[in-house]
Formats: structure tokens, sequence, C-alpha cells
């Protein structure tokens, strides 16, 4: 009996172990099989020439630069969105709103995070564009900024939590001080509990542009598709195509172990690595702030 | 007769908080021996060590010996479920598991593998009446535990280490969080448990430790600076420290 | 005189802005209740029962969704097989049997970098690795598999959250009363967590329905209108469906698309519905 609860115990927390260092097999699994499948397009299409302006894979063009400047230009029209609005509505959720406001508006953004992103994709193609193309008097509405706006949505709600969580963390004690002392709420929440919160927000907006630059579905289906290498912001008002959106549309009909296959394989590297270096250092911004939080409480 | 042995006890946690510093004390059978002094005198680490539950922190270094029966329990290779039976320990807060009362107390029965219901029954009678929590809960087992009141909460968790029939019973600071009247239940009972068990109290003052000791023992600062039977050491002690302590002088 | 002539500045600054904070987030929230009301209203007039359970027809251009409808469920489904034991296995691994150190803190940063890798980057490692290295072909099991490693990070932060809120004494209390520590995991912290862990696992698993970018190449089919007979059966999915309706097929009735598009919805917002159900009635049971 006891021997056997002792092989119980032992066997038990082996499978433990191995389930949680599964993690980081499926990272490096994943990054092997973009390399064994991507790293081919090096030797089959010049450096020089994959780094060019051209996207035209029936004629063996495959510069990618106009899918990193699509990617590019249609984030950073997200980002304008997604930050102000969404760091907008953390404060206001965790620090103006009256409590039973807050139980409406968290479930609210919840439902958006929850929302597939080819239902709005979808709501993109019927309402929002044909909106943009009049109201802007464009010819096509699929356009980066149609994207932007849609993706700007998308990466609200991973905004919006993860700095409400920051604002959250921020001590009571700090705000009643500043209170104390004669400052407005309003002088609270700008000089007090924002500066306080700030590393979280940080990593907050990091993580919205991580979410932006991988979505695919939305942007594929609103920005029109022309691989164009943007020239400056005026590009949000023409169509522009996302190295996402490439993938996900061009994947589909290329034979495996084509040249574009190999080619498609390869952006995959490049955003793998675009998440890897935000995501770590949205990470490294979160555990730092931790210990520096317990260094204070200890 | 000494249940307890310990010998040349020396262990360091890797962050310093407490320490044991060379102890040597033998724990006598059936009495109440008290082991008090000033805050992170380690008091609660050497009580951590009996039943080993200090497994579950970060020891950094150790060394001595610790016998119960003449018998090693810091040898690795013994089996530490077991001896966390034989020695229990009751915590300074009441901690009621999220269960029923019932469940609270067979809950050491049950993963020791005991399935016979009637023994249960009979355990967590005999160990209710021991606690003096019989006559308040016997209506109702199968209430949420977390429904009792501080005292009682801390009752049951003494009466949930005496459903295992232990040989020793750790008690750290146990009447800290409770009224003068749940104190004086608990006490009483101690006084009346110590027939059949070894019992080892960190009271929570000077005076719950002269009013509770058979033998004392005064900590300072991980050094056991006197030990003794309890008249003696609370009324005439021999080492400065000791009574400066006794005497209210710091601390 | 000063005095109340800036305190009366600081207070009109502050009603501005906290006007224009509540109007920011009006903005941010209005249209989501706009965008699943409209959705409600214009999808409505499509559902029927031979719109839920017929098969397509005429190009999909009439009949019903329900072999997406159907795969959908199987993907969900496949999806929890795989990703819950194992989320759940590496939650009780880092909160209950870690040590804070060097690999503990790796295995973090490769959840971390699972939980922010491009959904369409999913897809491709599936396709890379399922579909065509391990041979299964396009297929639920394909699919499965690569939406449960992109669900994974999501099951075992929440997993683990819920964990670590069940309090610590409980554990201690458990090993000194003699319990083992699996028996303290299954007997006291499972029990305790189990509402936070529900709530997380159908919100990943919400997260895996409403996905179609990792099914693009690992299961989905265009055109399928049958029921998938096993897990190495291709199968049309919702969402793909939904894709797939609404930009590769001319001439398609709106009405099909905004039904599709609302059981799509009322799939996924179900989930979300149940999911912070159970959380919020355990946080009022809750006896800690």
């Amino acid at each position: 009996m006891k021997n056997s609860l002792h092989w119980r115990e032992y066997l038990i927390t082996r499978l433990f172990r191995i389930s949680g260092y599964s993690a980081i097999v499926f990272v490096g699994m994943i990054f092997f099989f973009l390399l064994r499948e991507g790293l081919p397009a090096l030797g089959k299409v010049e450096f020089v020439s994959l780094f060019s302006a051209r996207w035209y894979p029936i004629e063996e063009y495959f510069g990618i630069l106009p899918l990193i400047g699509g990617s590019l230009i249609v984030t950073i029209g997200a980002t304008l969105i997604a930050v102000p609005f969404g760091v907008g509505a953390a404060i206001y959720i965790s620090e103006i709103a009256p409590r039973w406001m807050r139980e409406i508006l968290k479930p609210l953004v919840e439902v958006l995070g929850g929302l597939p992103s080819v239902v709005l994709g979808f709501l993109g193609i019927l309402i929002l564009s044909p909106y943009l193309r009049i109201l802007l008097n464009l010819p096509t509405g699929l356009t980066a900024l149609a994207g932007s706006l849609l993706l700007g949505g998308i990466a609200i709600p991973t905004v919006v939590s993860v700095s409400e969580d920051a604002l959250d963390a921020v001590p009571k004690s700090y705000r009643d001080a500043a209170l104390a002392l004669g400052a407005t709420e309003w002088q609270t929440i700008w000089r007090v509990t924002l500066p306080a919160a700030r590393s979280g927000v940080l990593t907050a907006v990091m993580l919205g542009v991580g979410r932006a630059i991988g979505e695919t579905m939305a942007v594929m289906m609103v920005t029109g598709n022309a691989a164009v290498l943007p020239k400056g912001l005026g590009a949000l008002f023409a169509p522009a195509r996302t190295m996402t959106a490439t993938i996900a549309a061009e994947m589909g009909e290329v034979a495996n172990g084509s040249v574009h296959y190999h080619v498609l394989f390869f952006i995959g590297i490049i955003l793998f690595l675009i998440s890897l270096v935000v995501n770590v250092t949205a990470s490294t911004v979160v555990f730092r702030q931790r210990k520096r939080q317990e260094r204070i409480l200890s | 007769m000494n249940k307890i042995s310990i010998e040349n006890l020396t262990l360091h946690y890797s962050d310093d908080k407490e320490s044991l510093q060379n102890i040597s004390l033998g724990i006598p059978a059936n009495a109440i021996t008290v082991i008090f002094g000033p805050a992170g005198g380690g008091k609660s680490t050497l009580l951590r060590v009996l039943n080993r539950l200090n497994d579950l922190t970060d020891v950094s270094f150790m060394k001595g010996r610790v016998l119960i029966d003449n018998e090693d329990i810091l040898d690795p290779r013994l089996d530490v479920i077991t001896l966390r039976r034989r020695v229990g320990m009751v915590f300074a807060r009441p901690v009621v598991l999220p269960m029923s009362i019932r469940q609270n107390l067979t809950y050491g029965l049950e993963v020791a593998g005991e399935k016979d219901k009637s023994k249960m029954d009979a355990a967590i009678e005999r160990s209710l009446i021991q606690a003096a929590l019989w006559d308040e809960v016997r209506d109702r087992l199968n209430d949420p535990a977390a429904a009792l009141s501080g005292g009682q909460q801390q009752r049951l968790c003494l009466a949930r280490v005496l459903a295992l029939e232990p040989e020793v019973i750790l008690l750290d600071e146990p009447t800290s969080g409770l009224d003068p009247i749940s104190t004086g239940k608990v006490e009483e009972s101690l006084q009346e448990l110590k027939k059949t068990y070894t019992i080892v109290l960190v009271p929570h003052s000077v005076q719950q430790a002269a009013r509770a000791a058979d033998y004392a023992a005064f900590f300072l600062q991980g050094e056991l600076v006197e030990f003794a039977q309890g008249d003696k050491l609370f009324t005439n002690p021999t080492d400065k420290r000791t009574q400066d302590y006794v005497e209210g002088r710091f601390g | 005189m000063t005095v109340t002539s800036t305190s009366q500045t600081r207070h009109t600054t502050q009603r501005l802005g906290f006007s224009l904070l509540t109007l920011m987030t009006l903005l941010t929230v209005v249209p989501i209740a706009v965008v699943v009301i409209y959705i409600l209203f214009l999808g409505a007039p499509a559902i029927s029962w031979e719109f839920v359970t017929g098969f397509p027809r005429e190009g999909m251009r009439a009949g019903g969704i329900w072999p997406a409808i159907v795969g959908t469920l199987y993907l969900t489904l496949g999806t929890a097989t795989f990703a819950v034991p194992l989320g759940i296995g590496a939650a009780i691994y880092l909160s209950e049997y870690a040590a804070e150190n060097r690999w503990t803190r790796l295995i973090r940063i490769a959840i971390i970098n699972l939980a922010g890798i491009p959904s369409v980057v999913y897809g491709l490692f599936g396709l890379g690795l399922f579909v065509l290295f391990m041979n299964f072909g396009t297929s639920i099991l394909a699919g499965s598999l690569t939406l449960s490693i992109m669900t994974l990070p999501v099951i075992i932060s929440t997993t683990e959250e819920a964990l670590r809120a069940v309090p610590q004494a409980f554990r201690t209390v458990s090993i000194s009363l003699g319990a083992t520590q699996w028996q303290t995991i299954r007997r006291i912290v499972l029990p305790q967590a189990l509402p936070g862990m529900l709530t997380g696992i159908i919100l990943g698993l919400e997260r895996a329905a409403g996905e179609t970018a990792p099914i693009l190449f690992t299961v989905a089919a265009f055109f399928l209108p049958r029921l998938p007979n096993s897990p190495l059966d291709a199968t049309m999915a919702l969402p793909y469906h939904l894709f797939v309706i609404s930009t590769q097929v001319p001439g398609m009735p709106i009405k099909i698309q905004y039904g599709t598009a609302l059981v799509l919805m009322v799939f996924v917002l179900s989930m979300n519905f149940i999911a912070t159900t159970i959380r919020s009635r355990a946080r009022a049971r809750r006896q800690w």
C-alpha cells in the first residue's frame, strides 16, 4: 500500500512535469518546422530580390517588402486607434466608472474579445468599407484604413484588460495620499495612478500591437489585398496587403515544396520572430515591475 | 522518559529569516512542553522540523538529529507521511478546510486509506469530546466548517489532529486569535490531553506559557537559552535573559 | 481669490477629462453592442430548422449549414481532448510543483510566446507538422492538434491563476494531516479551483471555435456537403464557411451570410456566457 502510494506520487509528478515542459517543446517545434520549410526560400530566391519591392508570385517575383510595409501601415493605424481608446477605456473602467457601470462594461469588452475576427471582417466588407468609400470619397473602401479600424477594435480588449489589471494593481494608498494632499481625482489619475501603472500599460500596448500584427482574417477580408509598397501615411487610404493575409490567401493554392511555398513559410518565420520579440519584451517589463513591487512590499 | 530528543540541531533558511543554532533538547512524554520567547527566535521553525513541514519551505542548511522514540525523523529515507500522522500540528490561525465539519475530521483518516465508516464515526465523536466541541456541533456535523465561530474553528482544528490519534501534538500559538473563553477551553483540553499525548506548545503570551507549562524552553534568536521544569523556569530562572523576558523587560 | 479660481479651472479640467474618457469608452463599447444586435436582427430571418439542420445546396447559395456546425463542434471537442489535460497538467506543475528557477522561467516565457504567435503561423506549423510530416492530411485530427497548441497558453495561464487563488494554508493543513501532495491537489486544490479552471478552459475553447486562420490549411473544406466520418476526414467549419461565403462565392444571398454569422456568433458568445456565469456564481459562493 505504502509502496504503491509512492509510485503513484512519483508517476503523477512526472506527468505534470512533462506537461509543463511541453510548452517549451511546442515553441521549439513551431520554430523548427518554420525554419525547415522556410529557410529553403533563401536558397531558391536571391536575398536581394526577396527583399525587393515587387510581390508577384505568378511571375516568380517574391519581394516581401510590400507585405512588411502593408503589415506596418495597418498595424500603425490600429495602434493609433487601440492605444488611446483602449487605455482611455481602461482608465474609465478602473478609476471613474461607478460599480454598476463597470459590471456592464467589463463583460462587453470581453464579448468583443470573443467575437471571431471573421465575423468582424464580414461586417467590414458589408458595412464599414462601403461607408468609408462614400465618406472619404475613395475609389474603393477596401483599404489599409478599414483594416486598421477593425484591427484597432480587435486589439482593444487586450489593451483594456491588461491596462486595467495594471491600474488595479496600484495600491489604493497612493491614490488616497494624492487626494489627501488636495489633488483632484483627475490629477491623481494623471500624476499618480497612471505613472505608477506605467510599465503595465506599456505591456498592454505591446501585447495589443502584437495582437494586431498577427491578426489575419479580418485584415485579409477588408484591406483589398494589393501588394503595394506604402509610401507615407497616405497609404492608409489605399489598398494594402499584410504578411498574415498573404500567407492565408496564397498557401491554399501553392504546390507543396515550390518556391512560393517556401517563401510563405519564410514570411511565417518573420512573423514568429516579431511576435517573439514583442512578447518577450512585454513580459520582461511585467517581470521587472513585479520584482519592484515585491521589493517595495517586503 | 523523553519522547523527542533534539541533538545539535542547526538550521538556516535561504532568506535568513529565522534560524536554529545548535539546539539540544529533550521533550518529555505525556507533558506539556512550552517553547517560548520573542518573535523570530526559532519557535515555529522548531515545531515545523518536528513533523517535517519544513520540507515545504526553503531550508538552505540543516544539521543534527531529531529522534522520536529513538528514530531519526530527519533521515531522508523516513516516510514523512507516516511521521505527520504521528505528529499532528495546530496552527496559529484556525484553517478549516472548505468542506463540512465531518469531512474536516475524517480528512486525515481518509487520506490514510481508512474506509471503515464506523471507525470514522467513533473517531469523530472521540476527538470532538477531547477538544470540548462535541456538545456544540454534534447535531450539525454536515454543516460547512467555515460557518463555525473562530474559537470553534480552532477547536475543530485540534479535534482534526486528534482524530488521527497522533503521539505528539504541536500547537503554534493556537489561541492567538481567540477570545478569553475559547482560550480557556483550549487550555483546559490540553491539560486533559497531556495524559495521553506528548504536547509541544508555542504559547501566545508569557502568561499562557506559565499557566500551561510542565516544562519550558526559552528561545532567543535561534538559541536555546534555558530549559527547565515550568515552575522553576518561571519563578527562578538561571539565565539573566530568561528572567528579563519573563518579567516583561523586553520582547 | 486666486485659490478659488485655480480650483475652479482644476475642476473644469477634471470635468472635461472625465467627459472625454466617458466618450472614448462609449465609442469603444457601443459599437460592440451595435455589432451584436445588428447581426442578431439581420441574421434572425435566415434562421429556420432547415437552415440549421440542412445541407448546403446550389453551390451554398441555398439550404443549410449543418455540416459547418457539426465540423466546428468536432473541432472544439477535438481541441478540448488534447488541450485540456495537457493545459491542466502544465498549470498544476507550474502552480504546485515547479521551483522558481531558470527552467520554470523558460517555461513561462515559452507560454507567453505561444500566446503571442499569430494564428496564421499556427496554421503553417499545423500544415508542416501534422498535415504533411505526420501525414494526417487535412483532417479534423490535424486541425484539432493545431488549435489545441494555440489554445494551450490560455488554458495554462487561467488554470494556474485559479490554482494559485486557493489559499496556501489549505495545502499546509492538508500536508500536515498526512496527505501526500497529489492527495492535497486532488482533494483540496482542484475542487476549490474548479470553477476558475472551467471558466478559463471554456474561454480558451471559445477562441479555438471562432478561429479561421489555423484551420485554413489543416482541416477546412471549402464545400463538403456531408458529415465527416472519422477524425481523419476534412470538414467544413463555421468560421471558414463564413469567410468563404462572404468573399469567395459571387451572388451569395446576403440573408445566408448574416444567418451564418449569427450562428457562429451565438455559438461563440454562448460559450463566453457560460464561462462568465460559472465565474460569477463561484465567486458568490466561495467560502474563503
